[in-house]
């Protein structure tokens, strides 16, 4: 690790002060991403700002709309055991289990899961290129060892993949971030969070430098009647995703009222095609036509030699995962475990 | 598009080569701190120990330590409870687990200045006395739960964590609980045994 200064801070505002004014300071809240990445030599911030002693955020509140706020310092675990998730939000309660380790869990926050790096192995290795880590070395991936890459979404700069479970729920859900920068507080839609790659892979997502999260606004909808999570990975606990599904249904009868459905492991950001959910509207809800569905959503995927597996493996997650969320309470097993 | 082993090979080799000759220089400029300190005001690079109280076991350490250190180095090399271990140091084994305010969590992954006002328990502290060991302890030793033993510490922690946070039913939801523990005797079944009998009890 390098050498870095340390302070506490007990606002937000004095957070944001601090690190807004040091190009090379962080936040650090659970630490589990950020230090074990110090540790690579991957980051080397000269300044960690501690947010875990600031007073606020640290609650779940039920708000005027049905919804609920997740305060950004609350723990991964806290959030999934929490009365209200099981209740009213179960696809996110399974999806935040499916990650990680009970450990983990209860270190990482709530913000700090959406702001997690890729576990791209050129990422993490700093004796290769890689334009996320260094910008302009060059992607090692294209053309490299490339399973667990993404297939939707890249770019000739950054085929890496946004590793998180939880997000891929929070993008179904449609759930509202909120953050406290310099210029003030504002809000982000969730599928305006993170970003493509494009030709500036550094950055994962649209938070400014100096910007922290503070808290996440769930809509009331929770689809708590027909959810399901499927991850598929190379052992069935503790392990990344090389394709998951998080899909909500609101049914009446055998038909679909509304649909929602987000993929993790295929791309830089969680993957939804609103199209996709559009023409399951009034369709009856049977594997044909959620195959429909996955071909609007995979319209486009690209295999690069290791990963061309991860196009058909996610065509039949997303056909699986639709017949799942008929019937949550038999198909949902411990670790997003496939039945 | 699938590549040849060897072309494979060839490619990384290439690539690796030319981007150490070019790093060379990217790396010195990054990280000679103490000799360029201008770069940020000096106030800012002061990088003195810290006096530190940590809490471990009921009873206040004082450390004067820099802000790097780990807890799990904090707990070992400066307040001397080796029971703690350094596996990968990574977070990916468990064997560093301790409990933080009654909760699991890897003391490799968290700084030791982080951690001022919580309370810490380590595989020492777990014990109501002296002369009596925990019951899970008592479990393992009854289930033959280990080898080595040192992925112990981190399994026993993890494990009374876990029945605290969760409330498992089944031995696959134990396992997956349980999964942030590596054990690379493979005492794993007889690790799950013993959990399971304490759960049951």
């Amino acid at each position: 690790m390098n050498n870095f200064s340390y302070t506490k801070v007990h606002t937000i505002g004095e957070a944001v002060k601090q690190v807004s004014g040091d190009v090379m300071a962080q936040f650090v809240a659970g630490g589990t991403n950020l230090i074990d990445l110090m540790k690579y030599q991957v980051m080397n911030p000269d300044a960690l700002v501690d947010l875990n002693t600031i007073a606020d955020f640290h609650d779940i509140q039920e708000r005027e709309d049905g919804g609920l706020r997740l305060g950004a310092l609350v723990s991964n675990n806290d959030t999934a055991y929490h009365a209200l998730i099981q209740e009213r939000y179960p696809l996110l309660s399974r999806t935040i289990l499916a990650g990680a380790t009970g450990q983990i869990r209860n270190m990482a926050t709530n913000g700090g899961n959406l702001l997690q790096r890729t576990r791209c192995y050129y990422f993490y290795d700093t004796d290769t290129p890689c334009n996320k880590r260094e910008p302009g070395t060059g992607c090692s991936a294209i053309g490299g060892y490339n399973r667990i890459m993404a297939i939707l979404g890249e770019s000739q700069d950054c085929i890496a993949v946004f590793p998180s479970d939880m997000c891929i729920a929070l993008a179904a859900l449609e759930a509202v971030v909120n953050i406290s920068g310099p210029n003030g507080d504002r809000s982000l839609p969730f599928a305006d969070f993170h970003r493509l790659p494009g030709d500036k892979p550094e950055l994962d997502n649209n938070l400014r430098h100096g910007e922290v999260i503070i808290s996440l606004d769930l809509p009331a909808m929770g689809f708590a009647q027909n959810y399901s999570y499927l991850k598929l990975r190379d052992r069935n606990s503790y392990a990344f995703a090389l394709v998951s599904v998080a899909t909500g249904l609101e049914l009446e009868g055998n038909t679909i009222k509304k649909a929602r459905i987000a993929l993790g492991g295929v791309s830089h950001k969680p993957w939804r095609v609103p199209e996709a959910e559009d023409f399951l509207i009034n369709k009856k809800a049977n594997a044909d036509n959620f195959g429909q569905a996955a071909d609007i959503i995979l319209k486009g995927a690209t295999g690069y030699g290791y990963n061309d597996f991860k196009i058909d493996l996610a065509k039949r997650a997303i056909i699986r995962n639709g017949l799942m969320a008929l019937n949550p309470a038999e198909t949902q097993l411990p670790g997003a475990v496939p039945n | 598009m699938r590549t040849s082993k060897l072309d494979l090979w060839h490619n990384c080799y290439k690539t690796t080569l030319y981007y150490r000759k070019n790093k060379a220089n990217h790396f010195l400029k990054q990280n000679m701190l103490t000799e360029n300190a201008p770069v940020l005001p000096k106030t800012k690079r002061s990088f003195d120990t810290q006096k530190v109280t940590l809490t471990v076991n009921g009873k206040p350490r004082v450390l004067n330590i820099l802000p790097w250190v780990s807890l799990l180095d904090a707990l070992r090399e400066y307040i001397g409870l080796t029971g703690t271990k350094k596996g990968c140091d990574h977070g990916q084994c468990g064997a560093c687990t301790v409990l933080c305010d009654g909760k699991r969590v890897l003391s490799c992954l968290s700084l030791a200045v982080m951690n001022e006002y919580v309370e810490i328990t380590t595989i020492e502290g777990i014990a109501s006395s002296d002369d009596e060991l925990h019951p899970l302890q008592k479990a393992f030793i009854e289930h033959d739960a280990f080898q080595c033993g040192y992925c112990t510490p981190g399994q026993i922690c993890s494990a009374i964590g876990m029945m605290q946070e969760a409330k498992p039913k089944t031995r696959a939801e134990v396992a997956d609980l349980m999964s942030g523990n590596l054990c690379r005797c493979g005492a794993n079944v007889y690790i799950m045994d013993a959990i399971m009998a304490e759960m049951g009890s």
